[in-house]
């Protein structure tokens, strides 16, 4: 065990670490951050999707320890400072981008991701992006229409309904 | 996953040393060696995680024009910057997915050898040099079978070393659950000739397709390459994906659809 300290949604915190802890588990069983979630286990699913350092990771698969000093931003992160939903989040909901909200703290922290890096994407490079993300009840269209909402641009030619 | 103890060297001369133990590991990105723990395929005393070692980090070009990629090095890393090799860029821009890219490097990749990797055929199809602590090992006697490489134990990569072709292109048929190429085909022409790489076909890892070689050698056309017969399909993977004739009527597919990209 070694004690392993991130700052983590802008808060600097503490908790124990064996070398094989995955960073989900850090976050979810040491700090009680249970909104990152974990589907697959396997690095399929991409539910558990944290931001490393400003980057998509995997949280099922990265170690605690070898991010020990790391910035991490989870689910708990993207709302607005007064407890509002942040712009991504509000977006899922308003297109209804979530069914059961399973895959929804990954689906967010990529989308918040690929708008970081590419702020005004195509419908295509949404679908490409979100590739490690999967969705078992929306068919995908909701959550791609939330992601072209949250960038501020017209839904209106996304495909199929 | 058992546990281990895991070392952060800062240096390529702490983690040589810290590998030098019989019980270590060395840890990459850990996209596929993680996964591979949990499933207790894999296990290790002591994980050597090589992602604080500034030095193997990044990419240059060297005097002779290589474009010279440090060996922990992610493949987002070399999707934004590898602009000199724009092929190699646009294979790493494909592999996995983002948060994947994010963490997984090219040395890893490299070290594994996966049958379906992706990196094995840019490097093999562009002649690369793979370079350890201690020597370098060009890319044709790198590769020696299905996970199997030129690597000795606690050996690592820290640098791969590619010479940019004149035209070159890398064709992906991608098997969509795990993102891995189903067959894919790296083709790099060289004054001196056209190299053609292929992975995710062969039982054996991969493979350069010599008669394809030799029709794009004097004719580099799509059409060249149609007038060759698939190559045998006998040493191909078959699973639940593609028999083994698919796999090889896929190669020369991919193999044509290469060579019209690359120009």
């Amino acid at each position: 065990m070694a004690k392993v300290t991130m700052t983590v949604n802008g808060k600097t915190r503490t908790a124990e670490a064996e070398g094989r802890t995955l960073l989900v588990e850090w976050l979810r069983e040491g700090l009680r951050l249970t909104g990152t979630h974990v589907g697959c286990d396997t690095s399929q699913c991409g539910a558990c999707v944290v931001h490393v350092d400003g980057e998509a990771v995997k949280a099922c698969t990265a170690l605690a320890q070898e991010l020990d000093g790391a910035e991490v931003t989870t689910i708990e992160g993207m709302a607005n400072a007064d407890g509002s939903l942040g712009v991504v989040q509000q977006a899922f909901q308003d297109y209804h981008g979530l069914q059961c909200g399973f895959c929804t703290p990954g689906m967010v922290m990529s989308a918040a991701a690929l708008l970081k890096e590419n702020p005004k994407p195509t419908e295509a490079e949404v679908r490409h992006y979100l590739e490690g993300n999967i969705c078992r009840c929306t068919g995908y269209h909701n959550i791609v229409k939330a992601v072209m909402a949250a960038s501020g641009q017209d839904v209106a030619p996304v495909a199929a309904e | 996953m058992y546990d281990f103890e895991l070392v952060k060297p800062s240096t390529l001369q702490e983690a040589v040393a810290a590998l030098k133990d019989d019980e270590a590991q060395a840890l990459g990105g850990g996209q596929t060696l993680l996964p591979t723990m949990k499933a207790r395929l894999a296990m290790a005393g002591k994980m050597v995680a090589l992602s604080g070692v500034a030095e193997i980090k990044g990419i240059c070009t060297d005097d002779a024009g290589r474009i010279c990629i440090g060996g922990a090095t992610t493949h987002a890393t070399v999707a934004r910057e590898a602009t000199g090799f724009p092929a190699l860029a646009s294979l790493a821009a494909r592999i996995g997915d983002p948060a994947v890219r994010n963490r997984g490097t090219i040395g890893g990749s490299l070290a594994n050898n996966d049958p379906s990797a992706c990196y094995p055929a840019g490097a093999l199809a562009a002649n690369a040099v793979i370079v350890t602590p201690d020597r370098e090992i060009a890319a044709d006697d790198y590769f020696q079978g299905m996970f199997e490489t030129a690597l000795d134990e606690g050996e690592i990569i820290t640098e791969v070393k590619f010479p940019v072709p004149e035209a070159a292109a890398y064709e992906k048929f991608i098997q969509p659950a795990s993102r891995f190429p189903l067959v894919a085909v790296f083709v790099a022409k060289f004054s001196d000739g056209v190299r053609v790489a292929v992975t995710g076909a062969s039982s054996d890892g991969v493979f350069r397709w010599a008669e394809a070689e030799a029709a794009l050698s004097s004719d580099f056309s799509a059409e060249a390459v149609s007038g060759l017969s698939a190559p045998d399909a006998g040493g191909m993977i078959s699973d639940l994906h593609g028999d083994g004739a698919y796999r090889a009527h896929l190669v020369k597919v991919m193999t044509a659809r290469a060579v019209k990209a690359a120009h």
